[in-house]
């Protein structure tokens, strides 16, 4: 299977975008060549504005570049953009309704040997609790081009959470890529699974595995964790009477939450929660760290048996 | 200081702060809360940009090539309110709204609520960052029209404020006029003993940028003749000093720190109303 990290698809993404539209603007924070926004400051050179390490200020010019008619994109690590400009975000992104995506790239502890101090586990939480933001977790290069495309037409803040590792490309070019749904890749009867992000592969392999064992076990992709595709979790929710939530990011606000918040109003059944479980990460190779938190297709099949067993 | 002004445009722009002044006192009574020092003292300044400096059209509030202010220091909303109703923007009865549910006048600029507020402002440091991203926009699309931004004394101990003074030199925004309402009180008390700022014009200075002294921030001629000179900078991005008093003209607001925070009450209402329109008929 294809690999690329979807922080190499981000960069292309914007390319192409900005040879589309003459209104994008790509900021950054020091961070071009990690984040690959340098593939758009090489082509594009008068639309790329570097803010230097001070994103603070990268997220407040932002601000007034959107509100001058701009379509901005504004990147730094996930830890930096969401953690260190937090109340920018929050006070003038998003109170002040801007077209501005926060594309965070290094999300997760698949950031690897930088360590605990670099991986954001709790970045979807925070942007998930701020009015009129969206939240989009793609799970490979194409859902990336898809919603880079996506957000820039949709218009409004936005956040885009990306990662660092290579990651298998699971989807074609006939993914059906809409804000505020998700993907159905697979119906379940005994249980689902639903995933985000770098998650959803190991969920499908499991799920595939799981189906040799004799259990029809679902797979969604709740690319957009806000607005959430309410109707899809309740639906398979209904279908399965079991859900296992699987994302690379705190239990504690994330997709886990957000599914909850869901099933406990409007269709309760028994839910596991698969993430990092309110612990910082660590250094380690990528692969060392899904391993360590448990994070992989073998911890998905033992966690679904568990969820059947609650089921009862 | 040279005689720029006109005698009729000086007593426009008296005449124009005095009707800010009452007005913003009335709102603040009405309301009952918000910040009276810090609108007091930036009231000539707002007079002057918005009735001899920018280049707006009140009828066309959103006009892509006019000037655009932003009130960093958006606790000062009530002063910006009081000069943008006088200016035509909205209808002088929305300003008894000012703090109450459901009205355009949040108690910070909501752009989004406000016809001629061009910035969401109220959280302090943001608001110059705004000022700086729309400097650079303008500069992007090549238009000609400047960018103002109003900011508080106590405003540069946000570390932000520092990120964006570099950025607006470094981008050479010479299309960007910040103005400082060096009132120098802050809500616990003077700048020099909370947390000292000075030297405001060396460090604007020190970050590339060209920086002036208005000595008196409620004199119109030194304030538009600072202005004109900053227009006519090239290169790099302008800062304007101003020494201003809190709560300029309201006697027994003035310099006294408890009035950074709060509203007139019935009494002390009257009171200030009673010194304004003594002012005004002295005219």
């Amino acid at each position: 299977m294809e690999k690329i990290a979807t922080r190499d698809a981000y960069g292309q993404a914007l390319v192409e975008l900005g040879r589309k539209y003459d209104d994008v603007l790509v900021l950054d924070a020091d961070l071009s060549k990690s984040t690959k926004t340098i593939d758009f400051a090489k082509v594009f050179p008068e639309r790329f504005i570097n803010a230097g390490i001070a994103e603070q200020n990268m997220i407040g010019m932002a601000a007034g570049l959107a509100a001058s008619g701009k379509k901005v994109f504004a990147s730094s690590f996930a830890i930096f953009a969401t953690g260190r400009a937090f109340e920018q975000i929050r006070n003038s992104l998003a109170y002040g309704k801007l077209n501005v995506t926060v594309a965070a790239t290094h999300a997760g502890i698949t950031v690897g040997e930088d360590g605990g101090s670099h991986q954001a586990v709790e970045d979807i939480a925070l942007m998930r609790s701020v009015p009129n933001m969206k939240v989009i977790v793609p799970a490979d290069a194409v859902a990336v081009k898809k919603a880079v495309t996506a957000v820039y037409e949709s218009g409004g803040p936005c956040y885009l959470r990306l990662g660092r590792p290579q990651v298998p490309v699971i989807y074609d070019e006939n993914y059906d890529f809409q804000i505020g749904k998700g993907s159905e890749l697979k119906t379940g009867t005994d249980a689902v699974i639903i995933a985000c992000g770098i998650m959803v592969e190991p969920s499908l392999q499991a799920a595939e595995l799981l189906e040799n064992q004799g259990l029809n076990v679902g797979v969604v992709d709740m690319y957009s964790l806000k607005p959430l595709d309410e109707a899809l979790i309740v639906q398979a929710a209904k279908r399965s009477g079991a859900v296992l939530t699987v994302e690379e990011h705190s239990i504690i606000g994330g997709l886990g939450s957000a599914v909850c918040e869901t099933l406990c109003s409007c269709y309760p059944v028994p839910v596991l929660r698969m993430g990092l479980p309110d612990v910082f990460g660590q250094s380690g190779k990528p692969a060392e760290l899904l391993d360590f938190y448990g994070l992989n297709t073998e911890q998905i099949m033992t966690n679904i048996h568990k969820l059947l067993d609650l089921k009862g | 200081m040279s005689n720029t002004l006109k005698a009729e445009t000086r007593e426009l722009l008296y005449h124009k702060a005095l009707i800010i002044r009452t007005e913003l006192i009335k709102m603040l009574g009405l309301s009952g809360s918000g910040h009276s020092g810090g609108s007091l003292s930036a009231v000539d300044i707002l007079a002057s940009l918005y009735f001899y400096e920018l280049n707006i059209d009140p009828q066309h509030p959103d006009k892509q090539d006019r000037d655009r202010f932003v009130l960093s220091k958006g606790h000062a909303a009530p002063a910006l309110y009081a000069t943008l109703a006088e200016r035509g923007y909205f209808p002088k009865d929305l300003l008894a709204g000012l703090r109450k549910l459901g009205s355009p006048l949040q108690g910070h600029p909501d752009y989004l609520k406000l016809a001629g507020v061009d910035a969401s402002t109220g959280s302090l440091g943001q608001g110059f960052s705004w000022a700086v991203g729309m400097a650079l926009a303008a500069k992007i699309d090549k238009k000609a029209h400047r960018v103002y931004a109003l900011l508080g004394d106590g405003e540069l101990q946000e570390g932000m404020v520092w990120e964006a003074a570099m950025a607006a030199a470094h981008y050479k925004l010479d299309n960007l006029t910040a103005i400082v309402d060096n009132n120098n009180l802050q809500i616990d008390g003077p700048l020099r003993d909370v947390m000292s700022v000075e030297p405001i014009l060396d460090k604007f200075n020190a970050f590339g940028w060209a920086a002036f002294v208005i000595a008196d921030g409620h004199d119109f001629e030194q304030i538009v003749s600072a202005l004109e000179q900053a227009r006519r900078i090239k290169g790099q991005p302008v800062l304007l000093l101003a020494r201003t008093i809190k709560g300029k003209g309201c006697s027994f607001m003035e310099n006294k720190v408890e009035w950074h925070g709060a509203a007139p009450g019935p009494d002390e209402t009257e009171r200030a109303l009673k010194e304004l329109y003594a002012q005004q008929s002295a005219l």
